[in-house]
């Protein structure tokens, strides 16, 4: 395969108006002892066909989730996706375009952010959304050093029950020494008491997840003012699909609302892309990292789009900037944009209703086989933790075998390491499904 | 200009925006089903403790032959690859091949769960092997974490594994050098990972002025942070007396690896002497740039920065591919294991092209921007007149000199040609820059059509500077006020009252 619409002689026309005899010449300046003297060791190249059949051998080779009956969450969701969604995004002036510098060529790309953002704000409650950020975790982390910025302090204090990866990433940013974490720990919520032991003059800001890691929700209420008499600044990550039926952060507190943007439209892909979401109050725009598109006019006094704010940005303010971010993660944010679209403030308050009822359901149906207990008692949204009485990695395995994937098996820190069964329902699992999962797993 | 305008009929639809889709007149009652509920239904409140919403987000509420209509339009406001000349220096904007965006979509891949047991995704794992070694081959830095999400966040982890291995042996520094002539994302990398800036000035022949670096450098020094080739396009003919200083001293050396579409097959890095690179997935490696993301940035080193890689990678096991976490790793830098969508539509446009397929690649890159510089440095001053790789930089500063036409009047007339400009105002050493990446998946019609545009500028810019200042007048929307973006900014949609 190749991709180079030139013949050899109009490569030859080319190197002569260039002045030289052959292409070897232009790369004169490689010193010798770099020039690799082999070809790379990558084989043969593949007609398209044959690729398509050693991608397709590839692909077979796996088992995914989209094709078991699947309760795995924990950061990444099988819900339903619209047909239209693809559709969109397969527009080659969508996904063959680069960031939109040029807006007079750009006006797709930048009103469908403008839209995203809306969105965003809907959703969260806040002010103002930035275009999008890498995923969930990376978000979580800007989020935080937003903080300190805007407090000028340099110590977070992070709920222990926030998703194990996104902890880790924030630990590998806080190696910087730019800040330093305190962790603030419970079983399976966050204890008040806790949070109130690390309120001090020192905290930038109170770090939370509701729904966290196992699905329950946090007090978001009570924690945000212990943050604010303290000074700092109240983060909260959330579920956007949630947020159809669940009070958005804005109105519990929180000043920055962060989260994984992934449920929203795009397909698991194993874990990437998806897609952050950061969302603020609107004094604090400034020290927001990432691009932001506002609307203004052109020449002609026509309504327009552009990127505005450039200048907490890399590529003006370089060492100085809010952060090193220059992507965002565009596509999928317009497939957030799309899907949001699609489903409609209706459509999405059904697909959360549909996903905690149906987990609700699951949750009770489970403890009632006596095979699973409770470990704590919360309110939960589409995602809940359970423990079971059993070698729970022999459990998952042989409901693997029968066509489920029995949930996320993980360890909870905070309760002395018993290994939990985390499961997420959403709206594509059927009663059926959880009534045949469920008579399966209790006659094990 | 006036013709257009004065033929089109009264009431035609404007080929600007048109409104948002908020604004869409709903003619939907009530949502299409997506689910039926089939459990006892609960009250929300009940089953959220309290927290049900009280108002609903306020979301379009609109048809799917409206949402189509509605992005149709906004497509149509776009300039692609696909559209035509996309010659944006170092952003590498070559064509996507459809067979890679295919492959991303089987469900065999874009169904997969991250937390499915290993013994159920074999064929992704392998995948990630194969794309490992495939990207350290080409780099000459062996081992490879596939995780970071763009190449920004690629440089990050890869200082960070910086720190990491001169914290482990006890040699903690604090300055990272970078050349003036760099991206603006290495030193908000060297801010975010911790460390200070020290700039060194570039050589009358555009590469680094070796004296002044090996002046700044000493045992503070954690890291040099270098494109080779240049941002202006050139190699750097003392890269191992460069790379050779940094070590000296204990510091390492870092690729930037946005310019690796010139020197696929021909030089590697890790034999220039650098410790580290990433690479954009999303530029040399065809995965599409979806209007600013998502990218992919995996990062390369070598054996000896291998245990401070972030984990997972992927490794052989007894019975096929694992996740295995490297024995001082600095941790995760995202959630899960990077960007696997992308990742496919690398490895596929790897596989296809093989090792003579990237060579043949790198090689039309440099002999399509030699070309374009031969033919437009007549009309162009050319700032450092060498044999260029893959990209090269103008200045517009002759044009401004004699006729007060700047480069950014030159860009946007581009427009009203049917071409992208190419970057402008960088490298930020080169007054009204003009940064020219052809690709080597532009026709030659197609570069030629670019010349004849530089070129009628040129005239244009002689006979008719106002025109220029104002130009575009072909596009969707003229140039943009900016300033009142910035002033004043409306960054949601709003009803209005």
């Amino acid at each position: 395969m190749r991709f180079v619409p030139i013949s050899s002689d109009q490569r030859e026309r080319m190197l002569r108006v260039i002045g030289v005899e052959s292409a070897e010449e232009l790369f004169a300046d490689v010193p010798a002892s770099v020039h690799l003297d082999r070809p790379l060791a990558l084989g043969e190249p593949m007609s398209e066909l044959e690729l398509v059949s050693h991608l397709d051998a590839l692909a077979r080779a796996n088992t995914p989730a989209s094709q078991l009956v699947s309760f795995a969450g924990a950061g990444c969701y099988d819900h339903y996706v619209p047909s239209i969604v693809d559709h969109v995004l397969r527009k080659p002036e969508f996904f063959t375009a680069y960031t939109p510098y040029q807006p007079e060529v750009s006006q797709g790309t930048l009103q469908a952010f403008f839209e995203y953002q809306t969105m965003i704000c809907e959703l969260t409650g806040m002010e103002v959304s930035n275009a999008s950020m890498y995923d969930g975790a990376t978000a979580f982390v800007e989020a935080a050093l937003m903080a300190c910025r805007l407090t000028k302090r340099h110590t977070v204090a992070v709920a222990r029950t926030v998703h194990p990866e996104w902890l880790a990433t924030l630990e590998t940013y806080a190696a910087s020494g730019l800040f330093e974490i305190e962790y603030v720990s419970g079983e399976g919520l966050t204890a008040e008491d806790e949070w109130r032991a690390v309120a001090d003059e020192h905290v930038a800001a109170f770090l939370v997840a509701s729904p966290n890691y196992w699905g329950a929700l946090e007090d978001v209420e009570a924690i945000a003012p212990l943050a604010h008499e303290a000074g700092g600044l109240a983060v909260v990550a959330t579920n956007p699909v949630l947020l159809g039926v669940m009070e958005p952060p804005s109105s519990a507190g929180a000043d920055i609302v962060v989260g994984e943007g992934q449920p929203l439209g795009n397909p698991m892909s194993f874990g990437g892309p998806g897609l952050g979401f950061l969302s603020c109050r609107m004094q604090f725009v400034r020290q927001m990292p990432g691009r932001l598109v506002g609307a203004t006019l052109d020449a002609d006094g026509n309504e327009a789009y552009v990127l505005t704010l450039s200048t907490r940005e890399q590529h003006i303010r370089r060492e100085k900037a809010t952060s090193n971010i220059c992507s965002n993660h565009a596509l999928n944010a317009l497939a957030a944009a799309v899907y949001l679209a699609s489903v409609g403030t209706d459509g999405l308050v059904d697909v959360a209703r549909v996903c905690l009822n149906r987990a609700h359901y699951m949750r009770d149906r489970l403890l009632e086989t006596g095979r699973f207990s409770a470990p704590w008692d919360a309110p939960f949204g589409y995602e809940f933790a359970l423990v079971y009485d059993g070698n729970v990695r022999a459990m998952h395995e042989e409901m693997r075998s029968r066509g489920y994937l029995a949930g996320v098996i993980a360890e909870d820190a905070g309760s002395g390491g018993t290994d939990l069964v985390v499961f997420a329902v959403t709206e594509k699992r059927t009663r059926a499904q959880i009534d045949a999962f469920i008579e399966e797993v209790a006659a094990l | 200009m006036t013709e257009r305008l004065a033929h089109t009929p009264d009431g035609a639809p404007t080929r600007g925006p048109r409104g948002t889709i908020f604004e869409q007149r709903s003619v939907r009652a009530q949502s299409d089903v997506v689910a039926q509920l089939d459990v006892p239904e609960l009250p929300v409140d009940d089953m959220l403790g309290g927290r049900a919403r009280e108002n609903a987000p306020e979301l379009p509420n609109v048809t799917e032959v409206q949402i189509a209509r509605h992005y149709a339009h906004l497509a149509s406001m776009n300039f692609g690859v696909d559209t035509g000349s996309y010659p944006l220096g170092s952003c590498t904007m070559k064509y996507n091949p459809r067979v890679n965006e295919d492959a991303a979509r089987l469900p065999g891949f874009a169904g997969l769960h991250p937390y499915q047991p290993e013994s159920s995704v074999q064929g992704a794992l392998r995948l990630m092997f194969e794309l490992q070694e495939a990207l350290g081959e080409i780099a000459g830095l062996p081992e490879v974490t596939l995780q970071p999400a763009a190449g920004a966040h690629g440089e990050l982890t890869a200082i960070m594994c910086f720190r990491a291995f001169h914290e482990h042996t006890g040699d903690a520094r604090s300055r990272v050098i970078i050349p003036d002539s760099a991206h603006g994302t290495n030193p908000a990398t060297v801010s975010m990972a911790g460390y200070t800036v020290t700039q060194v000035p570039s050589n009358g022949r555009g590469g680094v002025d070796v004296a002044a670096l090996r002046d700044a450098l000493d045992t503070d020094v954690a890291a040099v942070m270098l494109t080779n080739p240049n941002t202006l396009g050139l190699f750097d003919e003392n890269i191992c007396a460069i790379t050779d200083a940094a070590h000296q001293v204990g510091a390492l050396a870092y690729c930037d690896g946005a310019n690796l579409n010139a020197i696929m097959g021909i030089a590697r890095p890790g034999d220039m002497g650098f410790d580290a690179m990433h690479i954009n997935l999303h530029k040399t490696f065809s995965t599409p740039h979806g209007g600013g993301g998502p990218g992919s940035g995996p990062v390369c080193v070598t054996p000896e920065l291998a245990p401070y890689l972030p984990g997972p990678v992927v490794a052989r096991t007894d019975d096929g591919y694992g996740f295995v976490v490297p024995e001082r790793s600095i941790g995760r830098v995202r959630s899960f294991f990077g960007n696997f969508g992308v990742l496919v539509r690398a490895y596929a446009y790897i596989m296809g092209l093989g090792a003579q397929g990237l060579h043949e690649a790198s090689e039309q890159a440099v002999v399509s921007a030699n070309y374009l510089k031969a033919r437009l440095c007549a009309a162009y001053d050319v700032p450092y007149d060498r044999t260029c790789m893959h990209e090269f930089v103008l200045s517009g500063m002759r044009q401004r000199r004699e006729h007060g036409v700047r480069t950014l009047d030159i860009a946007k007339r581009l427009l009203d040609y049917g071409t992208h400009p190419p970057t402008v105002y960088f490298p930020l050493i080169v007054d009204e820059a003009l940064m020219i990446e052809p690709t080597e998946t532009e026709s030659l019609a197609e570069l030629d059509r670019f010349v004849d545009a530089m070129l009628a500028i040129a005239q244009e810019a002689q006979a008719e500077p106002e025109m220029l200042k104002h130009a575009p007048y072909t596009t969707p929307v003229r140039r943009l006020d900016e300033a009142r973006a910035a002033r004043d900014p409306q960054l949601r949609w709003r009803p209005t009252e």
